[in-house]
């Protein structure tokens, strides 16, 4: 008896739909043999982790809170994704959106909310941009892989913000913590639910969602980059311009990271720290691929990783597991998400003998 | 080495081969229907059928690539299973592929001494290589890395290598699709050679004239079955091509020009070094190509031909401005989408990730290069009725089979796509259309419709460029005709002051001495 994997002549839709759910099952069947193998018992853990956490108002605006920076980092990150350019820098531009953003808030406190909080988010942006055109400038000019130089860049951003909160920015008031002062009230994004930290971020990020969806659905441009990923040659072929799709991917990628840097700096931090992110830069890479690199599929997959985040804290107070137990859970589901894709473009078959090619290659071969 | 079979006087010879109801199934086709094939001893047996008829994968299981569902194969009389092409070499079977694969920085005596199943080298194999060469006529060096082989040397190569293995059966996979008409004769020559020495050999081609002129047996295919079994010797292409497309084949109009149209494409004095190690650079390309007419560019693929129309398309812009000309507007800095604007269009050689996205909808790929014909709004909306109406029109203008404009472009068969393609360019009303490899791996039907519709262009008043490797394809269909070698373009002639004999020669010119890399060659004409 051997199993081979065989090539489908046709990606399974239904795969396609069902290999997140696939994996998002998985994933909680893992983790029911980590917490019993941890000595918890696992009905009580998956409750603690999973469910409790949404279970009360305050809990579901902390979801959607903290759904919003990934909504946001991986839409951006998709729109690079589809045509095959590999951004992985989302969390530096995060924090040199966080930078810019209170920056401003810093530099004018006096300034009207209305006028205030736009300007913050539109210097987060375009910090944000700044940051992600240097892998842009370096790939299209140097031939530089934009994986590298945007991961590297990450580290770099988070050495200037520690740089600034500890130096120039300190709060002169802060009995030497390095942080800013305290962002005054025109400089905080209004809350949305009473009794909740949730706030307007949220429709911003529900706005840039959308606006990504018809940006990748419905324009010419959005089209274009969908063809540059697919196959370069025919985007050759069509006038597409490879520099051009490597300029606008990096630069709608870092400006929706900028923006989501903001939301939290102007948002539950109201301040800058020396650490702005529990890593939203990163998970987002994992809500990109679960939400299919799709908007509609991204806003999803935001919630699903939102909800391990406080899962993971809740797993941290109520059952004293370490805090990697979070980055654990986004491995794991990542990790399933991508065996349960082969299952797309592939189907198990079960075979008598073992066959000396496997079909799978012999179609190839054809 | 060859069976004693032979010896036993009178009786009929044992069959080198025989295969009896073989038949694989693959997910949406059934490539070979109960197919029963006999090889003789010293017989050039030809496998005849269009593309998707299931040639390739009938030899691909007599070399034990694939295993059949069904059906039994005798060697020398016995049945045999052939699971690896380890095993069919081990039996005597060699065979030669369409695709080469040999590894361009390595010299021709490492890519055989790779290829051969135990271990040899050194001068032993230099010496072999040549004794074998010489033989048969097949000259080559040893020493000589295969970059710097034209095609049909490292096609030498590949026959070479599966010589050393002394092989009582060889396949020969569409050998002549890369060759010279000269070239191909001295391979006919080897071939007969082989055979008067008592080797088989299975000859899968899809080119009549070819076939009647070197085959002792035919075996004709059609999706998978086979039609009939006939001396192709004492058969009209016609009753071939009838038995291999089931009707007769439709010939194109060719009038002569009468129209005369404003479209105009212009090359000055072009150069251009390849982006490639192994391509081709272009030199001091002229040509002009006027409205009304269909200038062809004769040619073995590797000369420069994907070089030139890359930079004709604005695929890879150049830097003199004036060096190509569109329509009077020098274009030569401009990328592909602002030359299309200018009234250009432009069928790519390859189908799969050039001229269509595969994993897309019929509909995307209309949008790939028809934007301009209203499929978009001002402010750079899709405008979905349209495309989807425009993508309708293509496939019904131009007789696309497909289940609908939503279909993925690659679940179409290789000749409709390439129908899609064409329709799509032609429906934006070109000025210039440069059309490359049009009917290559495209079915007989197919590949007719296209060259009428290339014709009809022409009779509209478009200047048409064509790239071709096949000769009566060119002379099917162009008023005027031009050889690419090693980069250079001949001067163009009318059709009608020229014939296949004189185009080989001009096209063989860079077999003939051989003495150094085409492509580092210095330019040579200034």
């Amino acid at each position: 008896m051997m199993i081979a994997l065989e090539a489908r002549l046709e990606p399974s839709r239904l795969m396609a739909w069902a290999s997140p759910l696939l994996a998002a099952a998985a994933t909680v069947i893992a983790g029911f043999v980590l917490f019993s193998l941890l000595g918890k018992d696992p009905v009580d853990a998956l409750l603690v982790f999973f469910v409790d956490p949404v279970a009360t108002r305050y809990g579901v605006g902390e979801l959607l809170l903290k759904a919003s920076p990934l909504m946001l980092c991986a839409l951006g990150l998709a729109i690079g994704y589809r045509a095959n350019v590999w951004n992985i820098g989302a969390e530096g531009q995060l924090t040199i959106g966080a930078i810019c953003g209170g920056g401003m808030a810093l530099w004018l406190p006096q300034l009207n909310g209305a006028l205030l909080l736009p300007l913050m988010i539109t210097a987060g942006a375009a910090g944000g941009m700044a940051w992600a055109a240097i892998p842009a400038w370096l790939r299209t000019r140097c031939n530089a892989n934009e994986i590298l130089t945007s991961l590297m860049l990450v580290y770099i951003a988070t050495l200037a913000l520690s740089y600034l909160v500890q130096g120039p920015w300190r709060d002169p008031e802060g009995f030497n913590f390095p942080q800013s002062s305290l962002f005054g009230d025109n400089a905080l994004l209004p809350l949305l639910l009473p009794g909740t930290r949730l706030n307007v971020g949220f429709l911003l990020a529900v706005a840039v969602v959308a606006a990504g969806w018809l940006f990748t659905a419905r324009t010419l441009a959005g089209f274009r980059m969908r063809v540059a990923g697919l196959a370069p040659r025919a985007a050759s072929y069509a006038g597409i311009s490879a520099d051009r799709t490597v300029w606008i991917a990096m630069l709608v990628g870092g400006a929706t990271a900028g923006i989501a840097g903001v939301g939290e700096v102007a948002g539950p931090i109201g301040q800058l720290l020396p650490s702005i992110s529990p890593g939203y830069g990163f998970a987002a890479i994992i809500v990109a691929f679960v939400g299919r690199l799709h908007p509609l599929g991204i806003a999803l997959a935001s919630l699903l990783l939102s909800l391990l985040y406080l899962g993971g804290e809740a797993a941290q107070i109520a059952l004293e597991l370490p805090s990697a137990v979070t980055r654990l859970f986004q491995g794991m589901l990542l990790f399933f998400l991508l065996a349960a894709d082969v299952f797309i473009g592939y189907r198990l078959r079960f075979r008598r003998s073992p066959g000396a090619i496997a079909p799978a290659a012999e179609s190839l071969a054809r | 080495m060859h069976t004693g079979a032979a010896d036993t006087m009178e009786a009929a010879p044992v069959p080198r081969l025989t295969l009896s109801g073989i038949t694989k199934r693959f997910p949406a086709v059934v490539a070979n229907d109960g197919i029963d094939l006999t090889v003789l001893p010293g017989e050039i047996h030809a496998v005849l059928g269009e593309n998707g008829a299931g040639k390739s994968t009938l030899v691909k299981i007599v070399y034990g690539i694939v295993r059949p569902d069904a059906g039994t194969v005798c060697w020398n009389g016995e049945a045999v299973v052939i699971d690896s092409p380890a095993k069919a070499r081990t039996l005597g079977i060699g065979m030669v592929f369409q695709q080469f694969s040999l590894f361009e920085t390595l010299t021709v005596a490492e890519n055989i001494a790779l290829a051969l199943d135990k271990s040899q080298g050194g001068r032993e194999l230099d010496t072999q290589i040549r004794e074998t060469s010489a033989r048969y006529g097949l000259a080559l060096d040893p020493r000589r890395h295969v970059h710097t082989l034209s095609v049909g040397e490292r096609q030498r190569v590949e026959i070479v290598r599966c010589l050393l293995q002394r092989p009582d059966l060889l396949i020969m996979d569409e050998p002549t699709s890369v060759l010279t008409p000269a070239a191909i004769d001295r391979l006919f020559g080897t071939l007969r050679r082989l055979a008067g020495e008592g080797c088989s050999i299975l000859y899968i081609s899809h080119k009549l004239d070819e076939i009647r002129a070197l085959c002792d047996r035919a075996t004709v295919l059609r999706a998978g079955k086979v039609t009939g079994n006939c001396d192709p010797r004492r058969q009209s292409s016609a009753d071939l091509a009838r038995l291999m497309i089931g009707h007769d084949l439709p010939h194109p109009q060719h009038r002569t020009a009468t129209a005369r149209g404003d479209g105009l494409l212009e090359v000055h004095r072009l150069s251009l070094a390849a982006d490639d190690p192994f391509g081709t650079d272009l030199r001091d390309i002229d040509l002009r190509v006027g409205g009304g007419e269909i200038v062809g560019i004769a040619g073995i693929s590797g000369n420069g031909q994907r070089e030139l129309v890359a930079a004709l398309a604005g695929e890879r812009p150049v830097e003199e401005a004036d060096a190509i000309v569109i329509n009077g507007i020098p274009a030569g800095r401009l990328d592909a989408a602002a030359r299309r604007a200018l009234g250009l269009c432009y069928v790519p050689e390859e189908r799969d990730g050039h001229g269509a996205v595969p994993e897309m909808s019929l509909d995307e790929n209309a949008l790939l290069t028809a934007y301009g014909q209203q499929l978009v709004t001002r402010q750079g909306l899709i405008r979905r009725r349209a495309v989807r109406a425009f993508a309708k029109a293509t496939m019904s203008r131009f007789d696309v089979m497909a289940a609908g404009p939503q279909a993925a472009a690659r679940s179409l068969s290789g000749g409709n796509l390439q129908k899609f393609i064409v329709g799509r360019e032609i429906l934006q009303h070109p000025r210039v259309m440069i059309a490359a490899q049009p009917t290559w791996g495209v079915d007989i039907g197919a590949s007719a419709e296209i060259r009428q519709a290339l014709i009809d262009l022409r009779d509209a008043g478009v200047a048409v460029l064509l790239v071709s490797e096949e000769l009566d394809e060119l002379f099917e269909v162009c008023d005027k005709v031009a050889v690419m070698t090693r980069g250079c373009l001949s001067p163009v002639k009318a059709i009608s002051d020229t014939d296949a004999e004189e185009l080989g020669l001009l096209m063989g010119a860079s077999f003939v001495a051989p003495e150094g890399p085409p492509a580092h060659a210095p330019p040579d004409r200034r």
